[in-house]
Formats: C-alpha cells, sequence, structure tokens
C-alpha cells in the first residue's frame, strides 16, 4: 500500500483541482462570481434590513405615516437581492456541477482510451472490476474537491475582507481572532494526516469489492451448478466487511474533528470578548469594536466550514487521482513502425521465422517455431491440447509480441507495421467467440461499411443465415450481453461471419467450430472451400474434416513444428500425429 | 435441412431484474430499513444527541450576544463577572454540542456503514439467488453498480442527510412557535410566503427523482458499455474496432454527464427557491409590521426582532430542501438495490424442509416437460423420458434442437414451463439445494474459472479437498500429464475468467472439478469440446471408469460419445424423436425412406473421419 504523506496530500489535492481550473477556466470563473455575488448579496441582506428600518420603518413609527413608495422599495429591495442570490446560487452551484461533470466525463474518457490503447499483457495484469472501479469511483473521488470549490473560493474572498476590517478595527484583537483561522487549516491537516491511509485503503477495497461481485457475476452459472452461493457470499461478505469497518474508522475521525472544526471559530469569539474586555476596560477600544469583530468572526465562522469540507475531500481525491494517472501514465510497450501492407486481390505470405516464447521465464511454450505459408494457402496446425497452438495465434495477429524471433506479413515484420495494419489485413475468429450486446448486423460488421448483401452472404457461408432469418427482427436483433441469448454453436458462426465478411488476406481459424455440430460443420466447411482463394488460412484444428481442408499439415509438438506435408502424409509416415487425430475412430468404438 | 429454433431472445420478454423504479420514496425507506434493520438501532439516542448538539449549537450566538448586550453594552459598562459567567457557559455549551455532535456522527456512520454491509450483502446473494434467465438479462457492470455504487450513494445521505431533515423541521416548527408569540398575523404572512416553495417541493421532489433516476441507470449503462471491450479486449484489438468501441463509450459517458449535470441543474434552481420565499418574507414583515404598527398592534421593536426570527425559519427550511433533494440521489440508488432484492427468485430452494435425497446411483425421469421462454416458442416439449439408475446416457441433436435447454431442466437451472422432472421419484423442485447441487453437477460448455490458482479452482468442486487428493483426481481423469507440463503445476494462476489457459484446459479444469464434487449425477453439455481426440477419449474412458454405478447424460457433437453410451437420445426440434443404443438408432429408417435424424448425423460424423 502506497502511502500518503499528509503534506502531499494538502499539496496534491491543490494540485487535482488546479489541473480542473487548468482545464475549465471559465465554468470555473462563472461559478466563482456566482459564489461571490452570493457571499455579497448575504452581506447586502443586512444591509437592506438596516437601510429599510432607518428610512422607512423608524419613519413610519414616528411619524405614524408611510409612503406607498417607501413600501414598495422595501418589497424591490428585498426581492432584487433575494432574486439575485438566487442567480448567485444557480451560477455556483450548476457551475460546479458542469466543472465536476466535464471533468469526470474527460477523464472516463481519457481513461477507457487507455483500456483500449494498452497490451494484452497489460489487460492480463488488471481485472475488470479494477478496471470498472477506475473508470467510475476513482475518477468521481478524484472531482469530488469541486463541488464545495467555488463555496470555498467565495468564502475565502469573504475571509480576506473580514481579516481586512478586522485588522482596520482593533490590532489586538484581530490578532487574536486572527490565530483562529490559522488554526482551523492546522486542524484539517491534522485530520488529514489521520484519515488519508484509511481512504486510501477504502478507495483500494471498493475495487476490490467491485473484483469480486464482477467475477462473481461472471460465473453464475458456475456458482450455481455447484451450489456454491453461499461460499461466494461469503468471499463478498468478508470484504464487504472490511469495506464497512474501514469506513466506520473513517468516521470516527470525521466524527472527532468536525466538532473542533465547528466550534474553533466560537472559541475565537470567546477570546475575542476575553480580549475585548480588558481592550474596553484600558480604553484602546469601543464596545462596539468588539462588537464588530466578533459579528465579523461569526459571519465567516459557518463558511469556512466549506473550506474544510473541501480539504475533507482531498484525501479521498488525491487517492483517487493516483490510481487514476496509474492508467492514464503507463505506456504501451507496444511499438509500430511504419510499415503499410499492399492490398492485392491475393492472401498474404507469411512466414514465421524462429519464434519462442514464453509466458514465464523458464519456461518455452514455442521454442523456434519455423514454417511458412504462401500466398492462398490453407494451412492446418495440429497438436495436442496446451501445446502452444492458440499463443501462436496471438502471435500471429500480434496481440503479443515473441520473446525471439520473427513474424512477418509479405516480408514485413509485424512490428514494422504501422498501428491497425494487422488488424486491416488479418482476421483471427478465436476458440470463444466474443459477441458484443449489439445487433447481429452490428456484431457482424463491428461498424464497417457493409452492404446488408455482403453481411448475408458471410452469413451463408458461416452457415449462420439459417438461425439469423429466424430471429425476430432478423439483421436488427439485438443479441444481449456476450450473446447470452444464443447457443455456443450460434456464436461460434456469427464470430465466423464477422471474419469472413472483411475477406482478411489472412483468416485465422482458432478451433472455430468446436462447438457446431458436424453436418454444419461440412457445410461450413464446404461452403468455405467454394469461396476459396483470396485468403491465406492458418487453421488450428483437431477435426480430421477441418484438417483435411487444409493444403499442409504442421504438427506441433514440444513448442516446434515436429513434422509437415499433407494430412495423408502425416497420417501415413507420423505415429503421433495419426494416434492423435485417429483418436475417435480407433478408440471411438468401446463397449 | 436444418431449422434452427428461434433462440432464446431474453432481452425482450424474459423476466428481466427489477428496476425498482415503481417503489415510492417512502416506500423505499420502508423497506430499506427492513432490509438493513441496523440503520434504526439506537437511533432514537442518535437522534436526541443531535438535538442536544443542534441546542448547543444556539446556546453559543445565544450567550455571545447576551455577553455583548448586558456584559459589555449594559447599563453599567463592561460587567467582567457577567462576561466570565458567561464565557463559562458559552465554553460548557461548546463542549457539550462538540460531545454529542461526535457520539452522533460516530453513531451515524456506524450505524448506516454496519446497515449498507448487510444491504449490499443481502443484494449479493440475490443475484446468485436468481434464475440463470433473469441473471442474464441484465448487464454485469449494470448488476455490479448496484451492490457498489448504488449502495455508496445511500451511505453518503444516510450519514448526513436523515438526521438533519429530521433536526430541520423540528427547527421549524419551534422558530413558528416562537414567532407565534411575537405577532400571529406576521406568522401566517411568513407561511404564506413560504407557501408556494411548500407546495412547489413535490413536483420538484418528483422531477428530481426522476432526474436523479435517470442518473443511476446512465452509470450502470456507462459501467457495462467500459466493462464490454474491456471483457472483449482480443475481438476489439485484433478487428481494429478501437475508433468505434470509443465512440460508444463516449455515448455513454456523455449520456452519464447530461444526465448529472440535469439534475444538478434542477437540484441548484429548487434550492434557489427557497431564497426568493425569504426575501418575499422578509420584506412582506416589514410591510406588513409597519401596517400592523400604524393600527398600534406592535412596536417597531418586535418588527425587528421579528425579522431576525424569519432568519431562525429560513436557515432550516433552506438545509431542509437541499436534504429532501439529496434524499432524491440516494432514494434512486436504494431503489435499484431494493429492486434487485424484490426481483423474485422464481427458483424457490425448500430449503431444510425439502427433501434431500440419498447418496448412490440416481433414477431420473422427465414427465411431459415442456419449457418455453418467457412469452416464446417452446424450446422443449413434451418430454416424457425415464433412464435407469447408473445408465449413461448420450444426448445428441442438431445446434438449437433444446438439448442443452433439457440440460439445465434436469439440473433445476430452470423449471419446466410444464411436466415434471423427478430424480430418484422426488419432484426437483421439492429437493433441498444444498442436497441437488451435492448430487448433481452440469459441466457446461464454456468452464468459467476464477482468477486464482488452478488448484483453487478444481476444490470449488469440494471445498475440503486435500491437494494429495485433487493430484490423485486429476490423474484418475488421465491429465496427470498435462498438469505435469504446466510450470507451476496445481499453483498456475489461470487468469481472469480463465483466459491465460487454452479453452481446452479450461474445460480440463472445469471437468477436474466436476470430478472432485463427486456427484451421482454428472451432466456434460461438450464439456470436452475443445480438447484434442486424443485426450478426448482419454477424460472419455476414464469417466466410464469413474462413473461406473453413477448416472451420467452427456451432450455431445462428437457422436464417439453416442457409440459407446448404453443408450442415445435423439432431439429434434424441441422433441425426442429417436431413443435407443447406438446400434439400432443407425439403422432407423423414417417411413418416407429417408433417414433418420440420428442416421444423418452419424452419417456425417463418419464422413469427417474417413478424411
Amino acid at each position: 500500500m502506497s502511502r500518503v504523506k499528509p503534506s502531499s496530500t494538502l499539496l496534491g489535492g491543490f494540485r487535482v483541482l488546479g489541473v480542473a481550473i487548468r482545464r475549465e477556466p471559465w465554468v470555473f470563473t462563472l461559478s466563482t462570481l456566482g459564489s461571490v455575488l452570493f457571499g455579497a448579496l448575504t452581506v447586502a441582506d443586512a444591509w437592506v434590513l438596516g437601510w429599510s428600518t432607518d428610512h422607512v420603518l423608524l419613519p413610519a413609527f414616528t411619524t405614524g405615516a408611510t409612503t406607498a413608495g417607501g413600501l414598495v422599495a422595501i418589497l424591490a429591495l428585498f426581492l432584487g437581492v433575494a432574486i439575485l442570490r438566487a442567480v448567485g446560487i444557480v451560477a455556483r452551484r450548476l457551475g460546479a456541477g458542469i466543472m465536476q461533470y466535464r471533468m469526470q466525463a474527460t477523464y472516463r474518457r481519457e481513461v477507457t482510451r487507455q483500456y483500449l490503447t494498452l497490451p494484452m499483457s497489460w489487460h492480463q495484469r488488471h481485472p475488470t472490476g479494477e478496471l470498472l472501479s477506475n473508470a467510475n469511483s476513482d475518477v468521481e473521488a478524484a472531482w469530488a474537491p469541486i463541488a464545495p470549490l467555488p463555496m470555498a473560493v467565495g468564502t475565502l474572498a469573504m475571509m480576506v475582507i473580514a481579516i481586512g476590517q478586522m485588522l482596520f478595527t482593533d490590532l489586538v484583537m484581530a490578532v487574536v481572532g486572527l490565530l483562529v483561522f490559522p488554526l482551523v487549516m492546522v486542524v484539517n491537516v491534522v485530520f488529514q494526516r489521520m484519515s488519508s491511509p484509511i481512504y486510501t485503503r477504502i478507495q483500494a477495497l471498493r475495487a476490490e469489492l467491485s473484483e469480486i461481485a464482477h467475477e462473481s457475476f461472471d460465473g453464475a452459472m458456475v456458482v450455481k451448478t455447484l451450489g456454491r452461493e453461499s461460499e461466494e457470499t461469503d468471499r463478498f461478505a468478508a470484504k464487504a466487511r472490511v469495506l464497512r469497518d474501514e469506513g466506520i474508522r473513517a468516521g470516527r475521525i470525521r466524527a472527532a474533528f468536525d466538532p473542533f472544526l465547528e466550534s474553533l471559530p466560537n472559541l475565537g469569539v470567546l477570546a475575542v470578548l476575553g480580549v475585548g474586555v480588558w481592550r474596553v476596560r484600558s480604553g484602546a477600544a469601543d464596545p462596539g469594536d468588539v462588537v464588530t469583530v466578533a459579528y465579523l468572526l461569526t459571519i465567516v465562522a459557518f463558511p469556512i466550514r466549506s473550506i474544510g469540507w473541501m480539504l475533507g475531500e482531498f484525501p479521498r481525491s488525491v487517492v483517487g487521482f493516483t490510481r487514476v494517472s496509474r492508467v492514464l501514465d503507463t505506456v504501451s510497450d507496444t511499438t509500430y513502425g511504419r510499415g503499410i501492407l499492399g492490398s492485392p486481390a491475393r492472401g498474404a505470405a507469411l512466414e514465421v521465422e524462429s519464434l519462442v516464447f514464453s509466458h514465464e521465464k523458464g519456461q518455452r511454450l514455442l521454442d523456434g517455431l519455423d514454417f511458412s505459408i504462401a500466398p492462398g494457402r490453407t494451412v492446418a496446425v495440429v497438436g495436442a491440447t496446451a501445446s502452444g497452438k492458440s499463443t501462436l495465434t496471438s502471435l500471429v495477429t500480434r496481440l503479443v509480441d515473441p520473446q525471439s524471433g520473427a513474424i512477418r506479413l509479405d516480408g514485413q515484420d509485424l512490428r514494422d507495421l504501422e498501428q491497425g495494419q494487422v488488424a486491416a489485413h488479418v482476421s483471427l475468429v478465436p476458440q470463444s467467440a466474443f459477441l458484443f450486446d449489439d445487433t447481429v448486423r452490428g456484431n457482424v460488421t463491428l461498424g464497417a461499411d457493409l452492404s446488408d448483401e455482403e453481411v448475408w452472404e458471410a452469413l451463408r457461408t458461416a452457415q449462420a443465415d439459417g438461425f439469423v432469418a429466424a430471429l425476430p427482427h432478423g439483421l436488427d436483433s439485438r443479441l444481449g450481453e456476450r450473446g447470452t441469448t444464443l447457443s455456443g454453436g450460434q456464436r461460434q458462426r456469427l464470430s465466423l461471419a464477422r471474419a469472413l465478411v472483411r475477406h482478411p488476406r489472412l483468416l485465422v481459424l482458432d478451433d472455430a467450430t468446436s462447438a457446431v455440430d458436424p453436418e454444419v460443420e461440412a457445410r461450413i466447411l464446404a461452403a468455405m472451400r467454394r469461396r476459396g482463394g483470396d485468403s491465406t488460412m492458418l487453421v488450428i484444428a483437431y477435426r480430421k474434416a477441418t484438417i483435411a481442408l487444409a493444403d499442409e499439415v504442421l504438427f506441433l509438438d514440444d513448442g516446434r513444428v515436429a513434422d509437415r506435408g499433407t494430412h495423408q502424409e502425416l497420417l501415413s509416415r507420423n505415429a503421433a500425429y495419426a494416434t492423435l487425430v485417429n483418436a475417435y475412430e480407433t478408440e471411438g468404438v468401446a463397449p | 435441412m436444418t431449422v434452427d429454433l428461434a433462440p432464446e431472445e431474453l432481452t425482450d420478454r424474459g423476466t428481466s431484474v427489477g428496476s425498482g423504479e415503481e417503489i415510492s420514496a417512502r416506500e423505499t425507506l420502508r423497506r430499506g430499513l427492513a432490509f438493513s434493520p441496523e440503520l434504526a438501532d439506537g437511533f432514537g439516542w442518535t437522534l436526541l444527541l443531535a438535538v442536544i448538539g443542534t441546542a448547543g449549537r444556539l446556546v453559543v450566538p445565544v450567550s455571545v450576544q447576551q455577553t455583548l448586550d448586558k456584559g459589555l453594552n449594559g447599563p453599567n459598562g463592561v460587567d467582567l463577572a457577567f462576561v466570565s459567567q458567561m464565557a463559562v457557559v458559552a465554553a460548557l455549551a461548546i463542549l457539550a454540542t462538540g460531545l454529542s455532535s461526535y457520539f452522533m456522527t460516530a453513531r451515524l456512520f456506524t450505524a448506516s456503514e454496519r446497515g449498507l454491509a448487510t444491504l449490499r450483502i443481502k443484494a449479493f446473494r440475490h443475484v446468485h439467488d436468481l434464475p440463470l434467465l433473469t441473471q442474464n438479462t441484465e448487464h454485469r457492470g449494470a448488476l455490479v453498480s448496484r451492490v457498489t455504487s448504488d449502495v455508496d450513494q445511500i451511505s453518503q445521505f444516510l450519514v448526513f442527510g436523515g438526521v438533519l431533515g429530521i433536526i430541520s423541521v423540528g427547527q421549524v416548527l419551534l422558530a413558528t412557535v416562537v414567532m407565534l408569540f411575537y405577532s400571529w398575523q406576521l406568522t401566517i404572512l411568513v407561511w404564506v410566503c413560504f407557501l408556494p416553495l411548500f407546495l412547489s417541493l413535490r413536483y420538484f421532489q418528483r422531477r428530481l427523482s426522476a432526474a436523479y433516476g435517470v442518473v443511476r441507470r446512465s452509470v450502470g449503462a456507462m459501467l457495462s458499455a467500459i466493462s464490454e471491450p474491456v471483457v472483449g479486449a482480443v475481438t476489439v484489438r485484433t478487428y481494429g474496432i478501437e475508433e468505434r468501441t470509443q465512440e460508444r463509450i463516449d455515448d455513454a459517458i456523455t449520456a452519464n454527464q447530461v444526465a448529472a449535470t440535469k439534475a444538478q441543474g434542477l437540484t441548484a434552481f429548487s434550492f434557489s427557491l427557497g431564497g426568493v420565499s425569504a426575501g418575499l418574507a422578509n420584506a412582506g414583515v416589514l410591510i406588513l409590521g409597519i401596517w400592523l404598527g400604524l393600527a398600534g398592534d406592535i412596536t417597531s421593536g418586535e418588527v425587528i426582532g421579528f425579522a431576525f426570527l424569519v432568519t431562525l425559519f429560513v436557515g432550516p427550511v433552506q438545509m431542509g430542501t437541499q436534504v429532501l433533494t439529496d434524499a432524491q440521489n440516494a432514494i434512486a440508488g436504494w431503489r435499484r438495490v431494493i429492486g434487485i432484492l424484490e426481483t423474485p427468485a422464481d427458483l424457490d430452494d425448500p430449503g431444510p424442509a425439502g427433501q434431500s435425497l440419498p447418496r448412490g446411483a440416481m433414477d431420473v425421469a422427465f414427465e411431459d416437460v415442456s419449457f418455453g421462454y418467457p412469452g416464446g416458442p417452446l424450446v422443449v416439449r413434451e418430454v416424457t423420458e425415464h433412464f435407469e439408475s447408473g445408465s449413461r446416457v448420450a444426448v445428441v441433436g442438431e445446434t438449437g434442437s433444446g438439448k442443452t435447454t433439457f440440460a439445465k431442466l434436469l439440473t433445476r437451472l430452470m423449471d419446466p414451463t410444464r411436466g415434471a422432472v423427478l430424480l430418484d421419484g422426488v419432484d426437483v423442485r421439492e429437493v433441498e439445494f444444498a442436497s441437488l447441487r451435492r448430487r448433481v453437477v452440469l459441466v457446461p460448455q464454456e468452464g468459467f474459472l476464477f482468477d486464482s490458482t488452478l488448484l483453487e479452482n478444481a476444490r470449488y468442486g469440494d471445498l475440503d479437498a486435500s491437494r494429495e487428493r485433487v493430484i490423485a483426481s486429476a490423474v484418475e481423469l488421465g491429465l496427470g500429464d498435462w498438469l505435469d507440463g504446466l510450470p507451476h503445476g496445481l499453483d498456475t494462476r489461470v487468469g481472469q475468467r480463465g483466459e491465460s489457459l487454452s479453452a481446452g484446459e479450461r474445460q480440463l479444469v472445469a471437468l477436474l472439478r466436476a470430478h472432485l464434487a463427486d456427484p451421482d449425477l454428472l451432466v456434460l453439455d461438450e464439456a470436452t469440446s475443445a480438447v484434442d481426440p486424443a485426450l478426448e477419449m482419454r477424460i472419455g474412458r476414464a469417466l466410464e471408469r469413474l462413473m461406473s454405478g453413477r448416472t451420467s447424460v452427456t451432450i455431445a457433437h462428437r457422436l464417439s460419445t453416442a457409440e459407446s453410451a448404453d443408450e442415445v437420445i435423439v432431439f429434434d426440434k424441441g422433441r425426442v424423436v429417436q431413443r435407443g443404443p447406438h446400434a439400432d438408432l443407425v439403422g432407423e429408417v423414417l417411413a418416407a425412406g429417408e433417414p433418420s435424424v440420428y442416421a444423418r448425423l452419424h452419417a456425417s460424423w463418419v464422413a469427417q473421419q474417413s478424411k
């Protein structure tokens, strides 16, 4: 846990506010003006009362008569001040709101932009729940002090005026009274020193709680099928209780400091009275001066708390801002070159050279993989479960970079290509299809400008046209989050159509029809073969029907290409290969 | 020709998670308190402390006033004794105020944090008790926001708003009583001036309530928009759709910003109205005061005194308005949490009152079972089948023919629309969940793993399993080699949703987990579809051995499973169209001379294998 130093909390808090003011100077000015207007008119209210008393009320009582003009003046003055003050309130509050929500929105956009930019390796280290918390509650916490900011600034202005007037009235009493303001600051600093570590923990706990909830709801099916609802609840409850206890601790500290902040100005008044009595007795001041200084302290006493509120938000704010900045300051270690691939109407040439990849030190998942695929050819990669085939698909689509070796498309290293080039030329159909909460059309086109005819054609090839046509709204049917409304096989077929519709120059299929029944699979394969030609294909497969589609087969073992050749060649010469792919026949007909 | 059944369109017609929006504010408070009884614990004491604290706050300015008027400006000049007396009184008042304020705030924090933790935990639990169908209608991100940020909204209000609101009302009443002592006419006037405000309050509260409802919803939508591409990061990257995705996120963020700003504008406007009423009241008091004074009913001093009293009235009114506004935001969050808690968990656990199933091979019967999603066509129709205990049943059929629904009905993830599922002769609806989940295990196609180690994930099937037992079970399933090949063996971390492993490996873990759970009825729904053929066959043989004497139902596309099963049932368009051992079914021919569904499926399977 990072320890936040109290001084850095105060400074940090102001720095965070500085960022907001620099970003939204106009809104800040508007709301501050509103606040000052409000403050000025609060004072004006007293002046109006005084004026009305002196000029209308008292004369009326002494003379026994009054004029309509006087009464109208009273009404106009009070209402005028009230309306202007209302304008001040609206400007202050709405301004603060606009500023706060704009900053929130700006930072949410920036944070999510990072989520979309940072590499997969970063994503694997940061759970979804944490990222949600960064974008939501951390951003919210960071900009929370904006809400009381305009009022605090207005108060500060009021305080300066009050101090000036005090000094002008009586130097000695003013000094006593002035001790109060620094004391308020000191109390605030001590408050922050004590509470900021707790708020750091609370903010982290909130993220952890949201992680648990997210994961647990994500795995709801498993939780249900194994009847683990109680254990999951215990897991969540344990964290919620820690959060609760930290919340109570923070509350106790707050409870202890609030009375101090509130009573300090009152104690100041008492001190002024004490000193004032002595000053009046020694003839250095009039009773009126004591009244003035005491009054000034009293009117500043309440609003001074708004500074406390603002400072009180600082610990959470700095913590939230730090957590958000950690995301914003992460520099992607993926670098891009300037290479551009041409777009000839044929498949791309893929070369893989001495490819080495491991998830961690000491283990080599891929250990010097070498192969190439000529444009338009189809190569199947076959290997046992966990032999690194899926990793190969991540490397070829540049979701990860290899430790050593190279992958080249049309002779250019993937790392030398401009950002977006790989996506534009290579499509991956992953093992587990991911669908967006969007329409069928949206899921297939992903926003690309494609005609319905093209979409239907891709759906036909993927054998998805039948069930899509049967949906109540056809292409415009919404699928629900992650396509939960579809079966596994249907999701896979949509995912396949999504790749096909793009006519990628390299199509990578990672066991993409595993959930589809054999009959449908056979039709998909036949349709893809008919379509043929313009794509180079790298196919990860176990089933012979899929493998047989390939011009050539790479047999992966121990992180290397153990053998390569046509399916028939490998079947006849490689025993390990034959055992793997023939398993259903040779062993299938059991009792 | 394949005819896929209309898929399960849940978004349109499924039972959905309650939004809670129809619940009135008062009801929300009542039900909220019922869900979190801690909130009301010792509330009387807290209120008493609050009253002392508030009264203390009045004592200070009063004693100061007294000191100034009588101690300094008294008839005999400076009265030192009086000043020191008042200072002591004021200091004591400050102390008492401070102490009661401390205890009050601490108690409020404690009560509300406790109450909200309870609420959170209850809501979380309830999400898991909801039927799968209902869970799927709400986005994960939105569900998460209900147990996190929605609850946080309530806490702010409970700590500061609740008590302040009550005190404000008390102060308004107190100020009214004092004002009545001075002049009943002026008091009525003040109330008349504030009447429009009080009357418009309801209107504004309704608007505010709607506005904050939109805000809470927009937060849920925003979280969903953010979480989707984070979960689907691979797809976003491989298709290079970062920009489009960002646009969608930006839209959700902007919607939230607009909603929040609107609510804030409304809040500011409604709050400013109090000030206008106050101005009107002040002017009115002076004008009416002069008029009354001229009639000789009131003195000038009384009018001025009254004008000061008005400020005592205005302050708490403003505070109360503010509290009511904050309340709308809190209630909007509260409603959403209550909405979850009040969404019926239509799969009712009979609990300890229900029957528990004895151990031993399980006998399964479907009696005229039909199932359709709410408002949708039936996806399983009139299925009446019986499986002897200890039999190995394979379920085959085209994609979308109702196989997975059949598995969900069998394991009571859903209840049939009509008919009954019997296990050992007992209707599953009457079986205690604890007993049911212990004895019946479903392994779905996509095994979800938790972000932890392989060991922890396997233990999810049996929380008490020792490390040795987990290893032994893995070896029994034929997964020993695979386990040895992993860099950290059982301690390998699987990553979020198990994504550090391949889909095949995730299935292996799910299978190991199910095996550890040691069920008497094992239901496999395409549980090894992503595993290599050799390993799949090895696992198949191992399961055959391990499940001997128990009942197993396997849904598979690879007909090798069907070939080795005791019996095969064939689904077509929601109905069971064929049943019998593989050898019998393969030869079955329909009346028209066409091959049967099974024969057709088998033919394409064989065609694939002969490559």
